[in-house]
């Protein structure tokens, strides 16, 4: 009987642990698939927001249109048709909410009634029109032609510069300014923290006594509690200013600017876990290494670090994690310019802070919304790449060492 | 001692029993623009302390947000920091919905540059050509030789439509304007960096930034963007804010909306730092 009870705890205890571990493989899978599900339902697409059409006069000749090209137009960038394939005529704009120039309230009717016949009418006799309208107003008998613009595509979206998710009426869906500018944030980053992060770490493994160790280890850990919005506001306030003037730009909100906060907060995992590492190098080892003549710097540098080198890759990789995925305090201080980074010291926008700022007012399952989950399939693509990229390493190096 | 708890409890039991046979109290659910949020959860507060038996509950998420829960019938007032577009009209109509619009106070924005900016005054077409990002150097508008730096507020905003709407005659803004995360952060930049120009709403002006006067007739008159002028009407920056009721709801939602427009609903409109309608 008591054998029995043993044997049902065991299985229980497992099953549990089994079950656990299937929850959180399938709660990252569906994680996964949705995120890919609502960002790849972008690519089928046009750039008009479902339920509008842009509308021009049955006469005019432009047959193609491209999107860049609408929001030229809409923007008064282009103001004759010439200058997109058609006949010398002025373009005129016009948006729905225009209607009240053209007519009255009563010509609309108390319910609004009119307005398909007198949108249909209007852009019938103006030649040089392109109008923005609601899709239901252009029915069987609406007299002018509905332009038609090519889908969004996945080499657009990703070789195209011009980020305007919000821009009317046709949306700008290019995200290559937005990656360059998290990849050098993220860079920066890790270019700053890694040396600064491994001398600590090898300070404090190896050289320091333990008296300082005990005052400095919770220090440094203090450091990954503080809340991200706190370093956003430290560096806004402080580091901005600060390289402002030392460079003599004339924005502080810059790329480095972000990739200092990010190293600030990617130090403590960096330390942490490359400290863990060089600890682990085994005694004999070192001491090995001192009898043979080697000095102290000389032990550290040809064994304690290459023996602890996977670890202190794994630190360098979570650190970076921490930088590509950081949201808050980068929004604070890169300014957030959609531009294309050509250094560090120009504004840049990231794609966390992109998501985190927009997502707000984004409708659900919108077009906006769309390109928002895209973003977050190349955020995941790119970490993705990263931590397969350390895996990699790590195995060679384990494997050569054999 | 004894008694004193008898005496609590029966209390309290009274206060349940009248809570629970009081007449079906006023409830309201009020949603939408975060321009207006402040300013609404001001006037529900005072309205619920001099009214004990009134819940007012106010919420956030945009106007478009407000106006889709009003369209949906799970808010009974949808605040808006814009007038109600004309695909939402049509929505309403199809929905056979008539609704009412009232404006229940005005905002005004204002255009802030570094104090030691020499410009102290642009028109609105220099304003769209800086935002648009054709202009770029301040020598260019009357001042020294040194680049703008224009920031704004992220797109989720309705400061950002107004003023795209407003300033930029709904143009797009250049892709090299800085976009900040909220206004707080705009006013910190615009103090500490000597190119810098940005707007924010009358209620968060600071003596770190200087407010410009702006000129909507091509430079024949420059308006200074004091609380007065935006009053009077002749400073041009300024939205009206508006609360949207359907009509079936009118009866309730009156003694609230008569408070607003109240002399005392009013003052805590002019103590939160927006425009009064009156």
């Amino acid at each position: 009987m008591k054998y029995f009870l043993k044997k049902l705890t065991g299985k229980l205890i497992e099953g549990t642990l089994f079950l656990s571990s299937t929850v959180t493989t399938l709660t990252i899978i569906l994680i996964v698939f949705f995120l890919f599900r609502e960002g790849l339902s972008l690519f089928k697409h046009s750039p008009i927001e479902d339920g509008f059409v842009v509308a021009i006069n049955s006469q005019n000749t432009v047959k193609k249109i491209t999107s860049p090209q609408i929001m030229d137009i809409f923007d008064q960038e282009i103001t004759n048709w010439e200058m997109v394939g058609g006949k010398n005529d002025s373009i005129i704009l016009f948006r729905i909410d225009n209607i009240t120039d053209y007519y009255t309230e009563e010509q609309m009717g108390d319910t609004l009634q009119h307005i398909p016949k007198l949108l249909s009418r209007l852009v019938d006799s103006i030649p040089g029109i392109v109008a923005f309208i609601p899709a239901s107003y252009a029915g069987a008998d609406f007299k002018g032609r509905i332009l038609e613009l090519d889908n969004i595509s996945l080499r657009k979206f990703l070789t195209d510069k011009e980020w305007y998710p919000t821009a009317q009426p046709a949306a700008q869906m290019g995200v290559l300014a937005l990656i360059s500018g998290t990849l050098w944030v993220s860079l920066g980053a890790i270019l700053l923290a890694l040396p600064l992060g491994l001398a600590t770490a090898i300070y404090m493994a190896e050289i320091a006594n333990e008296k300082t160790r005990r005052v400095l280890k919770p220090l440094i850990e203090l450091l990954a509690g503080i809340p991200s919005v706190v370093y956003g506001f430290f560096g806004l306030v402080i580091i901005v200013p600060l390289i402002q003037q030392v460079f003599d730009l004339p924005v502080g909100e810059t790329g480095l600017a972000g990739s200092i906060i990010l190293a600030i907060m990617a130090l403590p995992t960096i330390i942490t876990i490359s400290e863990d590492a060089l600890r682990t190098t085994p005694r004999a080892m070192k001491e090995a290494s001192l009898a043979l003549g080697a000095n102290k710097w000389q032990t550290i540098s040809r064994v304690t670090v290459p023996y602890a080198a996977s670890g202190i890759s794994a630190a360098a990789i979570l650190g970076m994690g921490r930088a590509i995925g950081e949201t808050m305090a980068v929004l604070m201080v890169t300014g957030n310019a959609a531009v294309m980074p050509h250094t560090l010291l120009e504004p840049v926008r990231t794609i966390p802070a992109t998501i985190a700022a927009e997502l707000g007012e984004a409708t659900q399952g919108g077009l906006h919304f769309k390109a928002l989950f895209a973003l977050g399939c190349i955020l995941f693509i790119i970490t993705m790449m990263v931590n397969l990229t350390v895996e990699y390493i790590s195995a060679k190096r384990k494997y050569s060492k054999r | 001692m004894k008694t004193r708890i008898y005496i609590v409890a029966l209390l309290f039991t009274a206060t349940i029993i009248t809570a629970a046979f009081a007449p079906a109290a006023l409830i309201l659910k009020i949603k939408g623009s975060d321009t207006v949020l402040p300013l609404s959860q001001k006037l529900a507060e005072t309205y619920m302390k001099i009214n004990t038996e009134a819940k007012i509950t106010v919420m956030g998420g945009g106007s478009g947000v407000g106006i889709a829960a009003f369209l949906d019938g799970t808010t009974d007032i949808a605040m808006s920091s814009r007038k109600i577009k004309m695909s939402e009209k049509m929505k309403l109509q199809d929905a056979g919905k008539a609704y009412k619009e009232t404006i229940i106070a005005y905002d005004a924005l204002s255009v802030i540059v570094n104090p030691n900016n020499k410009v102290k005054q642009l028109t609105r077409e220099q304003l769209e050509g800086i935002f648009t990002g054709k202009i770029t150097n301040w020598k260019d508008v009357g001042g020294e030789d040194e680049k703008i730096v224009a920031y704004s507020r992220e797109s989720s905003s309705g400061t950002y439509e107004f003023f795209k709407e407003s300033v930029l005659a709904n143009k797009n803004y250049g892709s090299a304007i800085l976009m900040m995360p909220a206004t707080g952060a705009i006013v910190q930049s615009v103090s500490q960096t000597k190119g810098a120009i940005g707007y924010i709403g009358f209620a968060y002006l600071e003596k770190t930034v200087h407010a410009m006067k702006v000129s909507y007739d091509k430079g024949a008159t420059y308006i200074e963007p004091t609380i007065a002028n935006a009053k009077n009407g002749t400073y041009p920056v300024v939205r009206p804010l508006y609360y949207y009721v359907l009509n079936k709801d009118a009866a309730k939602v009156k003694p609230f909306l008569d408070y607003i427009l109240s002399a005392d609903g009013q003052k805590v409109v002019g103590e939160v730092g927006y425009i009064t309608v009156k």
